[in-house]
């Protein structure tokens, strides 16, 4: 048996440790604030966490300065985030209800397929659907390179890890409920739309968060698919900016970058929870 | 096969609904990875159509000596950070479960740099390790001068910058954290209980009980970081370009430069016909291992 005093003193010493776990993890963060509100010459100077002057001109510089489309690039990145989110969540769902709820030769392999399609690493496919965009740009009146579209489209036909976690939670929902509403004469896709749906906001919102979130990040699509600045994305854009000011206006680089997880930010904290327990399940499935 | 009527039905029913998927699988998916193998047997530049070569690509491959370069690379930076990735964030995960008051502050600052994007995170890292004026060299500087070294040079050198990549990557491990500590808090109270009336201490408890009740989720983890580390792109680029000297030039680095840079379509996709046997490889033994050390409740 522990004694009370062992008790407080492990106590103690996890707090001191969390601190401290704490310490690294945010230090950065208010570096990288504190940085962005510097003028010019303080950057050199020994460190110091809070600026003689906020030169909140730093970050005016950093959106209008004349390589950077910053508004443009939020612009792109708040549309193809949009799309991606709008049909990921709606298709994953329409697909989810079909593995949880009807039972059909063949579902269980097509199930296990789905899955593993998640261990196939992105550089296997990508070659070859940058040809295909090539080709249907040259033989079709569709042009896919060099616009948004291998962004978001193939978001509208399910993505496996949205599936996975949608037919998860439908599965938990009750069978009667369902049952109740075909012996009113329910459609199939009437209960999936009437009864299931409204009832999957939850989960829905956690699948909404991740792919909006994949999508804000996402770089190496970006960096294949688009061609012109002015379609960029922030994550492409912002590289763009940094590699061609090399290391110079540390300040101006850290104003973008505080612009670019801002919304993030204010995201998390405004849906904390379906975040967290979002996270939480992805890892109940081992 | 012969079907019922209602079998019928709720098969086209079933296909209905799977349709977007189905599709989508055939299109986005199927249909690159056979073209694919076939590109990763042919010489194909983008400007004309795919000639087949056979195992050509393959056998050029062998005798690439930045192709296993950057193979060491990926893996010197995989022995690195799955460690840490798996077990530093595990001990995290468990102070944060102690209970105490302040845990939802912890948690939540804990959890906070990997919402950062990656775009952001890579600017703020390379500003950090800045060997002169970073704030982590400056930070060392009492230590450092007291042991009369210098700074360490970090993203400048060869032998510093996998590692400095493998700390930068542990700062955005949030996610796996959450994941852990969501498994923790699953583990019944009883069994610590119980372990303690047996006698045993906290080192045993956390063999005997945290250990195994969690090894589910470890393993999840050990998955998706073997998936994951065979992709490492954004980081090297953004940060070093792939140096210096290729020190950083990780696999999915010289993939891309060969398909997009040097337009060497068929000699990237036989790399990425590598790239994807790794994965296989690697996660199928890390599933026959499984047998070993995950244990699964109800069994």
């Amino acid at each position: 048996m522990t004694s009370p005093h062992a008790k407080r003193l492990s106590h103690l010493a996890t707090y001191v440790a969390l601190i401290f776990i704490c310490a690294l993890a945010v230090f950065p963060l208010i570096w990288m604030v504190s940085t962005s509100l510097k003028p010019d010459a303080q950057i050199v100077q020994p460190p110091r966490w809070i600026p003689d002057k906020f030169m909140w001109v730093n970050y005016k510089l950093a959106v209008s300065s004349q390589s950077t489309h910053f508004p443009l690039w939020t612009r792109n990145t708040l549309i193809i985030a949009t799309l991606a989110v709008i049909g990921a969540t709606f298709s994953s769902a329409v697909v989810a209800y079909g593995f949880a709820r009807i039972r059909f030769p063949g579902r269980g392999f097509l199930f296990a397929l789905m899955l593993s399609t998640m261990m196939i690493p992105f550089p296997v496919t990508m070659v070859p659907l940058f040809s295909i965009f090539v080709w249907l740009g040259e033989h079709t009146p569709f042009a896919w390179l060099g616009t948004t579209k291998p962004l978001w489209v193939p978001a509208w036909f399910g993505s496996a890890f949205s599936i996975f976690l949608l037919r998860q939670f439908f599965a938990t929902i009750p069978e009667e409920l369902s049952e109740a509403a075909r012996i009113d004469g329910c459609s199939e896709w009437g209960i999936f739309w009437r009864i299931m749906l409204p009832l999957s906001g939850p989960a829905l919102s956690v699948v909404a968060l991740f792919t909006f979130m994949w999508a804000w990040r996402d770089f190496l699509g970006p960096l294949i698919f688009l061609q012109r600045p002015t379609q960029y994305t922030l994550s492409l854009g912002l590289q763009t900016f940094q590699s061609q000011h090399g290391n110079t206006p540390w300040n101006q680089l850290m104003a973008a970058s505080v612009l670019v997880i801002l919304p993030v930010l204010i995201l998390f904290f405004i849906a904390q929870k379906t975040f967290i327990e979002g996270i939480a399940t992805t890892g109940m499935k081992g | 096969m012969i079907f019922t009527r209602g079998e019928t039905r709720n098969l086209f029913k079933g296909l209905a609904f799977l349709s977007p998927w189905l599709i989508g699988f055939a299109v986005f998916m199927l249909l690159p990875i056979v073209l694919s193998l076939y590109y990763s047997l042919s010489d194909y530049n983008l400007l004309q159509p795919p000639v087949f070569i056979g195992t050509e690509n393959y056998h050029a491959l062998i005798h690439d000596s930045v192709f296993w370069r950057s193979l060491r690379v990926t893996l010197l930076y995989a022995l690195i950070s799955v460690p840490m990735a798996l077990f530093v964030t595990l001990g995290v995960a468990m102070l944060l479960n102690v209970r105490l008051r302040a845990q939802p502050i912890f948690r939540t600052l804990i959890f906070l740099p990997s919402l950062v994007p990656t775009i952001a995170s890579a600017i703020l890292w390379k500003w950090m390790f800045n060997q002169r004026l970073g704030l982590i060299n400056r930070a060392l500087e009492p230590i450092l001068n007291w042991l009369h070294l210098p700074g360490p040079p970090w993203l400048d050198a060869t032998n510093w910058v996998v590692p400095s990549l493998a700390i930068m990557s542990v700062w955005s491990a949030g996610n796996t954290v959450i994941i852990y500590l969501a498994g923790l808090q699953d583990v019944p109270r009883e069994l610590y209980e119980a372990a303690e009336l047996d006698g045993a201490g906290p080192m045993g408890r956390l063999w005997n009980v945290t250990i195994p009740m969690i090894s589910p989720v470890i393993f999840f983890n050990l998955i998706m970081a073997i998936i994951g580390i065979l992709q490492v792109f954004d980081t090297p680029f953004m940060m070093t370009k792939g140096g210096p000297n290729r020190a950083s030039y990780f696999f999915t680095y010289y993939l891309y430069d060969n398909a997009f840079t040097y337009l060497k379509m068929g000699y990237a996709s036989a790399m990425a016909w590598i790239q994807l046997l790794l994965v296989l490889l690697l996660t199928g033994i890390a599933f026959l291992s499984s047998r070993k050390w995950v244990y699964y409740q109800g069994k």
